[in-house]
Order: structure tokens, then sequence, then C-alpha cells
């Protein structure tokens, strides 16, 4: 007999499988369960987008695409940046395009991260950033953020993880799990932090076009000083609805997309190009797609957010992301047995919140990427479950 | 269009307070929104959505479209107003058409039933001078509902 645990790599061994998993294993096994699981938009990439993808298949563009992406892309990227989110990339050195967001996170993280350094991540956050960082040899320095500060990062939590060791911070916001968001003013607290000691920043903007109220999404890299120091990386999936189609990009400093380049060359040789032809038609005329879905999504927050605080699950308000991460405390329960017993009991699938972090401990994520009739019937699911205890 | 219009025009499962979370209003606002609806005869009732698809001894639709010589004055509404008031006739429309100028549907308990409404109550209205009847085999689609072959959702397995 092999023995396969000699064969295979300590660091990928020791990784633990994400939390969510089990969750999905269950619901898998029973009928008529209805999640709010999910983390991808419900809705289909808009039919003019789809449209360029075939086209572009019809045309026989079947040959690989310049490493970096195609040209015509960055372009694009770089327009679409400036004109939504008012920070200038250049084309031809300071855009990466690569396979979905996730690709860029990596490719980030080990060009940034050596043996030794300090990664700081906030949580609860996307479950990617912690095992990144152990396979690159960095060390992740977990931020707990607090449910009453809107689930924000603040500066002295940040100041308070720092070392001579802390290089590169995490910014994952507008959040998933939460849907916290960081206003203009809250990132200028965290600017001063960073400079102070001279860290690297990744801005993780995949939920960027995902937030409710008047303002808009604020990128980091638009904050004074943090462009020379900060890798946007974000993508496709969820402004576009396009996340089977494998698309995102970084932006960063040219000597940064030059090294991450390299590592995307050799692992990866370049994104779709199907879909990156598609890309840049959703980037010239899909501005509308994004109002349209964001409206949607926001009428699906309110109404979820009401009905939790009627029920007397506590919600803090969500204001991006698309999904709400109610207090189960009510409950007297533990994450996980709040969420295996409502989906035995009443078969709604939803996540514990730990397993977006130790701090998630307490709260559950529900994502609302789902038609409001399905949405109402778990809501009433819910409501039935709480009742019973 | 009415946001409100929008919303219970695809499903009124939802209870006033629930409305007004999802349009950002209160709910008295959400109700006296709704009567002024009703009032003014915009909200004109609400039914069940069926897909009769799949009920047996379902009753026999067809579309039928008229050809009208219009009158002074009036125009197609008076031939409309006689068709719409048969029980039978669900819907009626004045199309822009170079064929056609009224398009109705009705339903009748077998095609046989329909085709002597047609022959006998239609096409012998005064100015209608030609008709043309289609019978409805499946539907596929109704009130903004897909009736047809959307019984199993597509899974959707990426769960981080």
């Amino acid at each position: 007999m092999i023995d396969y645990s000699k064969m295979l790599n300590n660091k990928v061994q020791q990784l633990k499988p994400s939390g969510i998993r089990k969750f999905f294993d269950i619901a898998n096994e029973m009928d008529n369960v209805i999640s709010l699981s999910i983390g991808e938009p419900d809705f289909t990439t808009p039919w003019h987008v789809r449209q360029e993808g075939i086209e572009s298949l019809r045309k026989g563009h079947t040959w690989y695409s310049p490493n970096r992406g195609f040209l015509e892309l960055r372009k694009q990227i770089s327009n679409y940046y400036a004109r939504r989110f008012n920070v200038e990339y250049d084309p031809e050195e300071e855009i990466v395009v690569t396979v979905g967001g996730s690709e860029a996170i990596d490719l980030c993280i080990r060009a940034l991260v050596q043996e030794g350094d300090e990664v700081l991540i906030p949580q609860p956050s996307f479950v990617c950033y912690e095992p990144m960082t152990k396979m690159a040899d960095g060390t992740p320095v977990i931020i707990n953020t607090k449910a009453e500060n809107g689930f924000r990062l603040t500066a002295q939590e940040l100041e308070e993880k720092i070392t001579p060791k802390s290089k590169l911070l995490i910014l994952p916001f507008p959040n998933n799990p939460t849907g916290a968001v960081m206003r203009r003013e809250h990132l200028e607290e965290i600017a001063k932090v960073v400079e102070k000691h001279n860290l690297v920043v990744m801005s993780d903007e995949i939920y960027g076009e995902l937030t409710y109220g008047k303002e808009r999404h604020v990128s980091f890299a638009d904050i004074k000083g943090m462009k020379e120091r900060t890798v946007v990386v974000s993508g496709f999936s969820k402004a576009y609805a396009m996340t089977g189609w494998r698309l995102g990009y970084a932006l960063g400093p040219e000597p940064i997309i030059s090294q991450m380049l390299k590592l995307h060359q050799y692992a990866i040789m370049s994104a779709p190009t199907t879909a990156q032809n598609a890309a840049i038609e959703a980037l010239k005329h899909g501005d509308s797609d994004i109002e349209r879905m964001r409206e949607e999504y926001d009428m699906r927050r309110r109404l979820i957010v009401d009905e939790f605080c009627r029920m007397g699950l506590t919600c803090f308000e969500p204001e991006g992301a698309f999904y709400v991460f109610p207090s189960i405390k009510i409950s007297g329960m533990s994450s996980e047995e709040f969420c295996e017993k409502l989906i035995y009991s009443q078969r709604v699938a939803i996540v514990p919140g730990h397993a977006f972090g130790d701090c998630g401990e307490g709260f559950a994520r529900v994502s609302y990427s789902y038609s409001l009739k399905h949405i109402q019937e778990a809501l009433e699911r819910i409501e039935r479950f709480l009742n019973e205890r | 269009m009415n946001k409100l219009l929008d919303i219970i025009s695809k499903n009124n499962d939802f209870t006033t307070a629930q409305l007004a979370a999802m349009l950002n209003k209160s709910e008295d606002e959400i109700k006296a929104q709704i009567k002024e609806l009703e009032d003014k005869g915009i909200i004109k009732g609400y039914k069940a959505v069926i897909d009769w698809n799949k009920v047996e001894d379902a009753d026999v639709t067809a579309i039928i479209e008229l050809k009208v010589t219009p009158k002074p004055e009036t125009g197609f509404d008076d031939t409309a107003k006689i068709v719409m008031s048969y029980e039978n006739v669900e819907s009626v429309y004045l199309a822009a058409s170079s064929r056609y100028d009224l398009i109705a549907t009705v339903k009748g308990k077998t095609i046989q039933e329909i085709a002597e409404f047609v022959s006998k109550r239609l096409s012998t209205l005064e100015n209608v001078i030609g008709t043309a009847t289609s019978f409805v085999l499946t539907q596929y689609k109704g009130d903004g509902i897909v009736f047809y072959g959307t019984d199993e959702e597509e899974q959707r397995s990426m769960i981080l």
C-alpha cells in the first residue's frame, strides 16, 4: 500500500477543508431542501454578453490570448475602473486578467509573501486568504471585526495586530459573509496605519458594484497615497453574473503586477478567450445590467433584514454584497447546531458563521441571491423553526 | 413603471409589511397605495396563475384574429365591445397589423364548440369581414411564468 500522506505536501494536508462543505453534503442528500447558502448571483449572464461569447466561438477564436489578457479587454477594464471608481490604471503594465478573482488573490499573495511575513486578515471573511497565506509560508494574523462596528475593520484593531513582521493587509470589503462596507472615512483611517507601518494592501473589491444606499463603493486605491501600495482584485462574477465564465483581474503597481504575471504565465498561460470577448461587451454596454440587478438585490435585502428583525434574529444592516449575517444567539445554540437543526427540521440550508472565521460564531450567513419567491418560502420555514422552539 | 405593481403582478403573496420593507415605505403608505390603485381600477383583481397543461379535461384555448371594417367615429370599439361581451372570451386586443385588427382569446370545452362560436357569433358580426382561428396546443409561458420544462431547477453547486 502506498502511504499517500508521505507523498503529499504537509502544508496542503494540514489545510482545513472549507467549513461550508458539510452543509452542502447534508443538503444534497435530502429532498425538498431550500437553500440560502450559495455565493453567486441567481441571474444568468445578460443576453448581449452571452451573445458575444457565442460570436467569439462562431468566428473560431479558439486560441490562447496574450498572457496578460487581450489589450482591448485591459483597456476596457482601465476605462471601467476610472469611470466607476475613479482610479486609473495603465492597460499596458498595471493590469493582468486572471481566471476569476480567486486566481488574482492567489497570484497576489504568492508574489508578495515569503517565509516569516505576517499577513493581516480581517474576519469574518472569504475562506481562501488564510490557506493561500499558509501555502506561501506566510503567517496569517487574524483580526476579529465586531458586530457593534458593523463588522468594519477599525484602525485601532489593525494597529493592535501590527508587528515588525507585518507585511500584507487584506481588505475584504464589501464583505462576504457580513455585507459590511468601508466608507471613505473608514478607509482613510486605515490608510494612515498602512502608511505608518509601510504595509502593502490587497483590496478584494469583487463585490464593489453591490453596495446599497446613496454612496457608492470607494476603492482603497482611490485613497490618497494608497494606489502605489495596493493591489486591487476584482472580476466579472458578481457584478455581471458571470461566475461560470471564470474571469477576474488584478490592478496594481507595475513592479508587483509584473511578478504576478510570471506566476500567471507559468501556471495558467492566459484566461479563457471566449470569456474575455464576452467581458469586453459587458464592460462596454453592461452598466445598466449592473443597476438592474443591484436594485433587485436591494429589494430582497430589505425584505430579508426586515423579516429577520421581526422574528427576533438581530441583524446588523448589510450595506454591500448579497449576504445578511444575522445573530442566532437568541436561540441559545451554536452556529453549527442552529444550522444543522434548521436543515434537518425545516430543510433550509444556510451557512454557520464560524466557517468564515472563529469570530463568526453566533452568526449565520444567509444569501439573498435567490428569487423573491424562494426567499419568501425560506423565511416562512425559518420562522416555523424558531416557533418550534 | 410603478415598482409596487411590478412586484405584485409577478407575485401577490407578500404581506403589506413585506412590501413596505422591500419598497422602503411604511405599511400604511403601501396600504393606501394599493387602495388607490384598486379605486382607480388599475388593479382589477387577484387570481391564481394556473398551468392548464397539467389539468385534466382543461378547456381548449383558441386565438382568433378578426378583420374588421372600422366605423366612422367609433372605429373598432363597437365590434370589440360585442366580442368582449361573450363570457367565453378571455381577452380582446386591438392590434396594429396589416392583416387583422382585433385579436381575441377564447376558451371552450371542445374544438367544435369554439369553431361553432366563431362561425355563428363572430364571423356573422356586421363589420367583421374575415377571421383566422389558431388552436393552442401547449402553453409555454403565461402571465410571465414559464410553464414548460422548468420542473427541475438547475443545481447551483458552488458554495464558498
